[in-house]
């Protein structure tokens, strides 16, 4: 590799490239060669660097400045100045709430608290260079797996590591693979599910824009492992920038012959296929992508059996999430023990989260699990936009709970917010500050689930219809009693009724804020009266 | 056979491994109320009305869909799980149109026996506005109302997997989900074979027969209408259960006399063309031996199967017999040779058919089917509609003295009468092939391989020498094997017989509902047991078809016969045009 | 109708191959030539599959980015979910009724846009967001959706 004095990383993450970031990228590559720069400064598109909401983002090193919102008419100032002469483009350069200029990742609240596992190399290489991944240690992993492990042993090393799914249900992924090993089956396959529809959650957009060869080392090592020679990525429709950089990955890793047949010579062979969806939130239950990959209505199956052994075609099946498969490699490089050093007894490793929301540092990071939601919130995150009052977060996404400040000290691991009613989940995070109403988000949530729902279920789909026009009743001014205890009974209903989990956990926003905003909702029943003025409560209170 | 132990409801249970809880526990008297599943579809977990506890489990399970393991320790009966299932049905009743009373399955319905089992006595959610579910009448035989659809999806299963059509399936998702004919058309536009095991299986009134009964009271009000009436060999052991008779009874006798209660002038049996059938179809077959095709030769005496044909295997149509079925030979007969030896003007005829079936009613008006100048039969009643009329009568239908079938239709066979059931017309047809082709008599009748209700069923017979190889196949889906077996090469059959319906016509879309594999077994049992009791068994023997065909056809495959009692077939494709 | 040339689809069918797990990827770039979902393609996507065609239409109305009839030029899809919610969506998606002079689910006059509301688009962090076609456009205002809104008209226009 040719040595440049500097890199420019321009971030190629979705939303930056909603911001513009396409044409600040060429406007930095035709004025670094005007300035004849090009041999000594390299610009590379790179994958999410995290503060999404202020892109398009540049950072600068070997300084580590980061540059927000930056608009081609920019660039000029931050080649003269910065690249030419060193001097920083104050301006431009990225504060954290402080008002503190970020220079370098380790010394920032924002960056600081960090800690880049799955992220190792977002934000870092060129995520369409397999040589870059490569340079950072990719398919090391693989290469030791396959030349130096049995596949038994990799298993007992993802069991030995603790890892569990980062897809929601947060089952420990050495315990699943073991159950796919051990079945009997003339096929095996390994399911990526990339299908995140969670709101509030885009950490596998961000990952498979930013290091796609991570995700596919992952599935190589789990396909090894299981005794699968055939994967499925499934990527939702609409992430359009994921699936052609998947697909160029997967175009690069079989040139390099560390995807195919007779991987790096071993004899393994695993080939991978993307499936694109086509809109339903639903797939992403593992039993719904199943029968999506398989040409049929996303509907979840019955459980058991499991796709553990009765999977896609009705064999064995590892399904796991983008950021679970993420987390193989390095487990694999560094070993259990290594991963077993970051995050809680039951929840090693780190955890990414997306921040969104009344909080000023919207976007990605990656924590170690066990932080304490009041630091993810007021010190990465930056705190709540105009110093407004926190009211509640949601953790997991729309099917978590919502958490008021009682909560704030929580440490962010799967078992302490199972045993408070939420759940970590996917890892959204959605802060909501006072000047929202209770009432008025519920009714966002249940919108959600009643258009969601796939509809085969009784309870799923008469019943997230009756918690939406209820709960909108409520908003209208038109709430009961009754309504209350039909909510709460309905609700506890679903939570155990539903075949799959899009209706069990329907309602669990609704209950868990019925238990913590019980008073602000009855305002609206009983007093006719909406606090933050939000709902707009049309006719007189009908009470009962 | 392995068994597996688990505790139910705190009492030991042993079951069959593989068997789903739900039915581990009504191996020990506990009935788990059920709604979706059906025993003999592969449907689960979808209505959520059989959930109950299982310990070691955060939520519910569908005991419909859960497989018991040993050691499992299941609560049926708790206030967790009733609350759910009751919620389940009252969801479920909320989106339901609440016209009960109006319903044709009123006293007769899942969802009903299922709110009074719960004990639902309030609406506590706002009741949708089902208006925008738009009735599908646009088919002669079957009527679709979405606005009662439960979404259960046995019609889908059925359709698709027992028949092998699949035109009905879900649509949509969420509350948007409907059950609609392909493409979101009107059954008339799609490729159905209007055999109506969709009705037998919906557990409410969301699909069920065009009832005819209006124009046959009308008919019988009418003085100047000659009201004649024959009954499909499947009714008589049927009908007894919508009338409280245990399944399996055989009422031919009070049939026939609460149809002359009721008003009908003649009372005729089908099972006499049916006779007639066999002695054409016989004769065609061994024809079609002669010449050396088209062969097999394959029966066309149900008409769902025929449409089936007609819309999946245009190009195997050459090798269905051109008989028309016995319903329809009977219709040309009494306006032609029945009115002219009665002296009745055919116009005032009014012809009515007690069928099991519903595609009987889409035949009835097929335009080929005028052979008289008159639609030969005016209108096709199905077993459930007849019972309908019984009722509204006030005839006590099990009390009625026997009575016997008007002359000269009222003569016929045990073969005749084993057309109701699978296999029965290529047993039937064997007996006849044989004694005609080998002049002896037969050294045992009864043919045992084709009867039963194994899906595809097969026997040969040496006649003479020739070696005829009989395949037997009831239910499309069957049906479909058989074909694509022909269409392979791959099936020596010189004759197959094939039935739309399960069972055959004992299974039919029109038949009393329930219709399950119990009761099918039940009718089949009572067919030939009526048949072993018959006096004359073989249809060449029947006196009044000789009589026919030296009065009036001639001889088998005449002239007249060819006018009369055949047909041919529409190529009609999967995408038939509207209309 | 004869929008549907029959080789265009059987090739299409080829190129994925005639196992019914190809359905989906069959009927999305079906989708992608004709702009949505002829029927005559789904039946000759059925035949080619061996499928009832009621299964490929059962499949084909599940999916929300699946259209089974003709709709605008552009189809214009808005967060409605909680991150976009708290951050404006509700005055963005009036702004945008108000603009276009339909609700959800409709199409314009002049065949140019079709309004959906959809489910989380995955870039919640420049909330609240909308998808034209294949391209997102994140930090909404009321202002900034009738900007886009006059682009893509003055593109038609032009074209
Ligand atoms: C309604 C619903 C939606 C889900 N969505 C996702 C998703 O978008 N991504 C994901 O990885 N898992 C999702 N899951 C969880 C998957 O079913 C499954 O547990 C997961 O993919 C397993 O991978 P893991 O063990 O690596 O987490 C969802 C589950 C449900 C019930
Ligand atoms: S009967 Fe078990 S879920 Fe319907």
């Amino acid at each position: 590799m040719a040595f440049y004095r500097s890199h420019v990383l321009v971030c190629g993450g979705t939303p930056c490239l909603l911001g513009g970031c396409r044409g600040v990228k060429d406007a930095l590559v035709a004025e670094i060669e005007r300035q004849g720069l090009t041999d000594e400064i390299k610009v590379v598109e790179t994958g999410c660097l995290g503060p999404c909401d202020r892109g398009p983002v540049l950072v600068v090193y070997p300084e580590g400045i980061t540059y927000v919102r930056v608009k081609v008419e920019d660039v000029p100032a931050i080649v003269a100045e910065h690249l030419l002469k060193g001097r920083v483009v104050e301006r431009l350069v990225y504060r954290d709430e402080a008002g503190e200029r970020l220079v370098s990742y380790a010394q920032s609240t924002y960056y600081g608290p960090q800690k880049r596992v799955v992220l190792r190399n977002c934000g870092v290489i060129d995520p369409e260079s397999i040589e870059e991944y490569i340079a950072r240690d990719g398919y090391a992993a693989l290469a030791k797996a396959l030349t130096a492990m049995t596949p038994a042993a990799v298993v007992e090393e993802i069991k030995a590591s603790g890892l569990r799914g980062r897809g929601g249900a947060a089952f420990p992924t050495g315990l699943k693979w073991s159950f796919t090993a051990k079945a009997q089956a003339d096929q095996k396959y390994i399911v990526c599910n990339a299908d995140e529809g969670e709101p509030g959650t885009f950490k596998d957009r961000l990952i498979l824009e930013g290091d796609p060869h991570s995700v596919l080392e992952g599935m190589i090592i789990a396909g090894y492992a299981v005794g699968a020679t055939r994967g499925f990525i499934y990527i939702r429709g609409e992430y359009r920038q994921s699936i052609a950089r998947m697909a160029k990955a997967i175009a690069r890793a079989r040139e390099m012959g560390l995807l195919g047949r007779n991987i790096l010579g071993t004899g393994f062979s695993f080939e991978v296929e993307i499936r694109e969806g086509a809109g339903a939130y639903i797939c992403g239950d593992e039993t719904a992508l199943i029968e999506s990959i398989e040409g049929n209505r996303g509907e979840p199956r019955v459980k058991p059996p499991f796709p553990g052994v009765h999977g896609l075609w009705g064999r064995p099946t590892v399904v796991n999430n983008v950021e679970t498969l993420a987390n193989v490699a390095p487990i694999i490089d560094h070993g259990a023990a290594w991963f077993r050093s970051m995050g809680t007894e039951n929840s090693p490793g780190t955890k990414v989260f997306t921040m969104t929301g009344d909080i000023n540092n919207e976007g990605l990071i990656e924590v170690e699990m066990g932080i304490p939601l009041r630091q993810i919130i007021y010190e990465i995150g930056g705190g709540i936009p105009g110093g407004r009052g926190f009211k509640m977060a949601q953790t997991g996404g729309t099917s978590g709970g919502c958490l008021p400040t009682s909560f704030l000290d929580l440490p962010m691991d799967y078992d302490t917010l199972a045993q408070h009613g939420a759940a970590l989940g996917s890892g959204a995070l959605l802060v909501m500050d006072d000047t929202h109403c209770i009432v008025d988000i519920i009714k966002c949530f249940q919108k959600f689930f009643a258009h969601e729902s796939c509809g085969r279920c009784t309870p799923c789909r008469e019943g997230t219809v009756r918690l939406y026009e209820m709960i909108g009743e409520i908003s209208e001014g038109r709430g009961t009693r009754e309504h209350l205890r039909v909510l709460e009974e309905l609700g506890r209903v679903m939570t155990v009724a539903p075949l799959c989990g899009l209706g069990q956990t329907a309602a669990v926003p609704l209950l868990s804020c019925l238990k913590h905003f019980r008073e602000e909702i009855e305002t609206h029943v009983l007093e006719g009266r909406c606090p933050t003025g939000v709902c707009k409560m049309g006719k007189a209170p009908v009470v009962a | 056979m392995e068994t597996v132990k688990l505790i139910i409801d705190g009492r030991e249970v042993a079951a069959p491994k593989g068997a789903t809880v739900l039915e581990a526990a009504r191996l020990v008297g506990i009935d788990i109320p059920t709604l979706c599943y059906h025993p003999e579809l592969d449907v689960r977990a979808n209505c959520r009305v059989c959930l109950v506890e299982v310990e070691g489990s955060r939520t519910l399970q569908a005991s419909c869909a859960l497989p018991v393991s040993e050691g499992m320790k299941v609560h049926t009966n708790t206030p967790m799980a009733r609350e759910a299932r009751k919620m389940a049905v009252e969801l479920l009743l909320a989106n339901h149109p609440q016209d009960c009373l109006n319903c044709v399955r009123n006293q007769n319905c899942e969802l009903q026996r299922l709110a009074e089992r719960m004990g639902i006595r309030e609406n506590r959610f706002t009741l949708k506005d089902r208006a925008k579910y738009v009735k599908d009448t646009s088919t002669p035989s079957i009527v679709r109302d979405p606005a009662k659809c439960v979404l259960c999806r046995r019609c889908v299963a059925v359709c698709e997997k027992v028949q092998g059509v699949g035109v009905l399936f879900p649509i949509n998702r969420g509350i948007e989900t409907m059950v609609v004919p392909a493409c979101g058309k009107d059954l008339a536009e799609v490729a159905c074979t209007l055999c109506g095991q969709c009705i037998h299986v919906c557990p409410v009134g969301a699909i069920y027969e065009r009832d005819d009964t209006g124009r046959v009271w009308e008919a019988l009000a009418d003085p100047g209408k000659h009201v004649v009436v024959q009954t499909a060999p499947a009714i008589r052991v049927s009908i007894g259960e919508e009338m409280g008779l245990p399944p399996g009874s055989v009422s031919t006798g009070q049939l026939v006399a609460a149809l002359r209660r009721l008003g009908f002038d003649r009372v005729f049996d089908t099972d006499f063309t049916a006779d007639l059938t066999i002695m054409e179809e016989g004769n065609e077959l061994l024809t079609r031996l002669g010449k050396g095709g088209p062969l097999p030769l394959i029966t066309s005496c149900s008409p769902g199967w025929i449409k089936f044909i007609e819309h999946y295997y245009p190009d195997l149509l050459p090798h269905l017999s051109t008989c028309k079925s016995p319903q329809q030979m009977f219709g040309s007969l009494v306006k032609t040779y029945y009115a002219e030896k009665t002296g009745i003007d055919p116009k005032d005829i009014f012809s009515v058919s007690i069928m099991p079936c519903t595609a009987k009613k889409f035949e009835a008006q097929r335009e080929e089917m005028r052979a008289s100048g008159y639609q030969d039969v005016d209108v096709a009643l199905t077993t459930r509609e007849l019972a309908r009329m019984i009722r509204e009568a006030g005839i006590n239908f099990k009390d009625l003295e026997a009575e016997k079938y008007d002359d000269p239709f009222g003569i016929t066979t045990g073969a005749g009468l084993i057309f109701g059931a699978t296999g029965g017309v290529a047993e039937a047809a064997l007996r006849t092939v044989y004694e005609l082709v080998t002049g002896k008599e037969l050294p045992k009748i009864d043919f045992h391989e084709v009867r039963g209700l194994e899906g595809i069923k097969e026997a040969t017979v040496d006649l003479n020498g020739t070696k005829v190889k009989v395949a037997v196949a009831h239910g499309l889906g069957n049906a479909r094997k058989v074909l694509d077996r022909v269409k392979a090469g791959t099936a020596a059959y010189q004759f197959i017989e094939i039935m739309a319906c399960p069972g055959g016509c004992i299974g039919g879309g029109g038949q009393p509902i329930p219709t399950d594999l119990e009761r099918r077994m039940a009718r089949i049992k009572a067919i030939y047991e009526a048949d072993a009791g018959m006096p004359l068994r073989k249809s060449h023997e029947n006196p009044a078809v000789k009589t026919l065909y030296q009065e009036y056809l001639g001889a088998p495959l005449g002239e007249k016969s060819h006018h009369l009692l055949h047909t041919h077939y529409v190529a009609r494709g999967k995408y038939p045009k509207k209309g | 109708m004869g929008v549907v040339e029959a080789k265009e689809i059987a090739a299409i069918v080829d190129r994925h191959g005639r196992e019914a797990s190809k359905l989906l990827p069959i009927l999305q770039e079906t989708q992608r030539r004709y702009g949505y979902l002829p029927e005559e393609a789904m039946q000759q996507i059925a035949d080619a599959l061996s499928l009832p065609v009621a299964k490929v239409f059962g499949v084909a109305t599940f999916y929300s980015l699946f259209a089974v009839a003709p709709k605008g030029q552009h189809i214009i899809r808005v967060c409605e979910n909680a991150p976009c919610h708290l951050r404006g969506a509700e005055e963005v998606f009036a702004a945008l009724r108000e603009e276009l002079g339909i609700q959800p689910g409709e199409t314009t006059a002049d065949g140019l846009f079709t309004l959906e509301q959809t489910s989380c688009l995955g870039v919640c962090g420049v909330a609240p967001v909308m998808m034209v076609d294949e391209v997102v456009y994140g930090n909404l205002t009321p202002t900034r959706v009738r900007e886009i809104i006059a682009n893509y008209r003055r593109a038609a226009v032009g074209e």
